[in-house]
């Protein structure tokens, strides 16, 4: 049962506006800064994402059903024995984007998970942030996740901790795929009884056999799939059934099925309430025509202060920002029929059906996506969130036609975190300064990053993302990169752009004579107003 | 002598008497008359103990004197003294109205130590249930009590439905109510059996209860104690109770005392391992081992997490 509206009417779906005279500005992200920008009448239409859909009215209980009464898998209770090996694995800091007020989901359900455990006395527990080649997790991101009481229970007895994909003795083989694709997992949870995983949707990308084949896998097992081939072939990855990179995965999944641990799927949706109801941001999630006088003022102010604000200190305040996300629903059980059932909950708060491709797409970039959650959005990430996840979010074909342009904005600073990105910093100053091509560079400088001593060490010592993470945040926008005619940066920094091989623009009405000249005059412009995430249904 | 003095015709008194002792040798009028043997006294109708009315203590301007001294010297002090550890609040998250609060009793410092611990939006709509007799003693007492922590009198000697019917009506009415089911400041550190108060409160009134763990509170100021010895305290909140259909206010007692029990066992151990005691029905009980005197204080020392937890000084390399 979902709870009643706050706003006291049912939810709105997204919809496509076509922009008139009378239409006003529209509002782009520009990294922790906005943008207003007055798109041509006539030929420029607007993809309005779905308003929140309504939380679930009691997300415990909605839990503790789906534990008991889980989709073709006996009740969690009853898989659970005194004696056993339990792991529970779930998903790590990238997701939600923002991180959600507390209580986070993930401890929610990690907390009845456990208490069903505790019932049936189970004492070999561990818990594991599956989190692949990604960065550790600092404790404060894991008490954030978890909760104290199950931060303080497990981790001080070693059972609660990151994932470690360069363990000697942690990994091991399970087998090939009828692709001959290896599948490899974390030992702890390979050897185990059975296998809990608590995932968290924020886009259909997420979770089913990806969840397990590639979280607590290493880069033996994900290059398999992480590869410019099976990117691009991938159209789109946010697409199941039309992704080649899902299909690698469910095909891991056979092998863990046959050879691995039992899985018990546990994932959950949450609504697009990302910037809240009432509060400062709230503007953020409205129409603009419907900003009242408050929500105008406190644009104003918030724009105005933004602006005088040094970079440091603005990246603090909206990486203090923690989200109201809601439960929308929460099932268990069977990873292939678990993962079907999300994606239709995923669906019906995301999907905006779309007529026809156009020849430019616009989007602002917010200042944060999966790999720089306390940290530094660094230019590779600005590539990977435009051309990997906007570009990427449409069912059917790509918003934009083939030769098409994106306009993205985003300051794209020439700005790094050292201690979280170090190999990004040498990927951006050694690789890119001699090719961009993705199947170049992944011929001739994948394999010395995955494979250096000192980036392992980082990644395993230190909060560093694994030495091959940033040819795979390139790799995600390969599919963008064969298919788009130009790329422009508004707002850009130069030399940062030139460097990613894009062209920077001052002003949207640069950035769009510069489209024409790859488009032809009058291009039909779309412009994808994202976040709230919206995905795109082009017919 | 005085003028005064003269004017009343009052006798003479020996040279080199203080003020003070000089009042004190006054009599009636000046003091309260003593009843003659055989007359029968008038029931007292003084606004004070359980009859004190604490309606004013209510009203805005109270509240807001209230909430200026919680959340100012209040929050200093409690800072200062125990510099508590707070846990569990995120399980208050799906409380949606009005609660009644039972916590285990320590110390006097144990009702700033709440006030300033429980969240809003209860925290400014609070009451707390207080010891009629010890709190409403005086006039003055009553109305300190009423205007600083807005306390409201609960009878604790005598069996009485007025001041539990008062307080039902009162969390009808959406005020919260900060209770200390075990009726009083525990005596040697060990807590007490919880009395059914809660429990009928939330029968009567519908409220959820939270049960909450107080942990320290006992070494900084103690029953029988007078100045304050700081320390660290820790308060832990649990999920909030509902009363089942068919459970009775004995049975809800016990189910609040064994969840206080439970939050004590996770303050004193680890969360996962109070659950699996406490599916096993083996949670330490709150009122501590039925052996002598001494053993019992002996077994209090092992209670405290933080007595355990060492501070390292040096890293394990």
């Amino acid at each position: 049962m979902n709870r009643p509206d706050p706003r006291g009417r049912a939810p709105r779906p997204g919809f496509v506006l076509d922009v008139d005279k009378s239409t006003p500005p529209i509002l782009f992200h520009h990294g922790e800064q906005f943008r207003l920008e007055k798109l041509p009448a006539g030929r420029s239409r607007v993809i309005y994402p779905a308003e929140p859909l309504a939380g679930l009215d009691d997300p415990d209980e909605a839990i503790r059903q789906a534990l008991l009464n889980p989709i073709n898998e006996d009740p969690l209770p009853a898989l659970l024995r005194p004696g056993m090996k339990l792991t529970i694995a779930f998903d790590d800091l990238s997701l939600p984007l923002p991180s959600m007020r507390q209580p986070d989901i993930r401890q929610r359900i990690i907390e009845q998970v456990l208490d069903m455990a505790a019932a049936a006395a189970v004492d070999d527990v561990h818990l594991i942030a599956a989190l692949a080649l990604h960065r550790r997790m600092t404790e404060a991101e894991l008490r954030h996740a978890l909760g104290d009481r199950i931060y303080d229970a497990f981790a001080p007895h070693e059972t609660l901790y990151n994932h470690d994909a360069e363990d000697p003795d942690g990994m091991v083989e399970l087998g090939l795929t009828r692709h001959d694709e290896q599948v490899t997992m974390n030992r702890r949870a390979a050897e185990s009884d059975l296998l809990i995983y608590v995932n968290l949707n924020i886009v259909s990308m997420d979770g089913g056999w990806k969840s397990t084949a590639t979280g607590l896998s290493d880069y033996a097992g994900v290059r398999h799939h992480h590869n410019v081939a099976t990117m691009r072939k991938s159209k789109s990855f946010m697409d199941r059934h039309s992704s080649e990179l899902h299909h690698s995965n469910w095909r891991q999944g056979e092998v863990i099925k046959a050879h691995g641990p039992r899985v018990f799927q546990i994932e959950t949706t949450i609504n697009n309430n990302t910037f809240g109801y009432d509060g400062p941001l709230s503007v953020l999630q409205k129409r603009e025509w419907e900003w009242s006088a408050r929500d105008r003022a406190t644009f104003i102010g918030m724009k105005n202060a933004l602006d005088v604000t040094p970079s440091a200190a603005r990246r603090k305040i909206f990486q203090a920002w923690q989200a109201p996300y809601e439960l929308t629903s929460v099932q268990a059980g069977e990873v292939e029929a678990v993962h079907n059932k999300t994606l239709e909950n995923v669906f019906a708060q995301h999907i905006v059906p779309v007529e026809g491709q156009t020849d430019v797409l616009t989007f602002g970039l917010p200042y944060i996506c999966p790999y720089n959650v306390n940290s530094v959005m660094n230019p590779i990430l600005v590539m990977c969130l435009g051309l990997g996840y906007f570009f990427n979010l449409y069912r059917g074909k790509p918003l934009v036609r083939e030769g098409g342009v994106v306009i993205m904005s985003h300051p794209t600073p020439w700005e790094f975190h050292p201690v979280h990105h170090p190999s990004y910093i040498d990927f951006f100053e050694q690789v890119l300064a001699d090719t961009t091509d993705p199947l170049e560079i992944e011929k001739r400088y994948e394999k010395q990053f995955a494979y250096d001593e000192w980036y392992i060490h980082l990644y395993r010592n230190s909060y560093a993302y694994h030495g091959v993470h940033p040819f795979y945040m390139w790799y995600w926008g390969a599919h963008a990169l064969q298919w788009l005619g130009r790329v422009i940066v508004v707002g850009g920094d130069p030399r940062s752009v030139h460097r990613l091989g894009f062209q920077p623009a001052s002003t949207m009405q640069d950035a769009l004579e510069m489209a024409s000249d790859v488009v032809g005059p009058r291009p039909s412009i779309t412009h994808f107003h994202n976040p709230p995430i919206l995905m795109a249904d082009v017919s | 002598m005085s003028r005064l003095a003269k004017q009343l015709d009052l006798p003479p008194l020996p040279r080199g008497l203080s003020p003070v002792r000089r009042y004190r040798n006054l009599g009636f009028p000046y003091r309260a008359p003593s009843t003659p043997r055989g007359v029968a006294v008038a029931p007292e109708t003084a606004n004070r103990g359980a009859d004190y009315d604490t309606a004013w203590a209510r009203k805005y301007p109270a509240r807001l004197a209230r909430a200026a001294i919680v959340d100012g010297p209040m929050r200093l002090a409690v800072f200062g003294l125990a510099a508590p550890d707070r846990r569990g609040q995120d399980r208050l998250a799906s409380l949606q109205s009005a609660a009644i609060f039972a916590a285990n009793h320590h110390s006097h410092l144990d009702t700033p130590l709440l006030l300033t611990s429980i969240p809003e939006p209860w925290r400014h709509q609070i009451l707390v249930g207080a010891a009629a007799d010890y709190f409403f003693g005086t006039r003055l007492t009553s109305a300190l009590s009423s205007l600083v922590i807005g306390a409201i009198p609960i009878e604790r000697s005598r069996v009485s439905r007025r001041s539990a019917d008062q307080a039902a009506e009162l969390a009808a009415q959406g005020w919260s109510l900060l209770l200390f089911p075990e009726g009083g400041r525990s005596p040697d550190g060990w807590g007490q059996p919880f009395r059914g108060g809660a429990a009928y409160l939330a029968q009567k009134s519908g409220r959820p209860v939270v049960p909450i763990h107080i942990e320290g509170t006992g070494r900084i100021l103690r029953k029988g104690r007078s100045l304050p010895q700081p320390s660290t305290a820790s308060v832990t909140f649990g999920k909030p109770l509902v009363p089942a259909s068919a459970e009775n206010t004995v049975r809800f007692a016990a189910r609040i005392e064994a969840e206080v029990a439970a939050l004590a066992d996770e303050a004193s151990s680890d969360w996962y391992q109070a659950r699996v005691r406490a599916h096993a029905r083996a949670t330490p009980q709150l009122t501590g081992p039925t052996t002598g005197a001494w053993r019992r204080a002996w077994s209090l020392g092992d209670r405290s997490r933080r007595a355990r937890q060492r501070k390292r000084r040096w890293p394990n390399l």
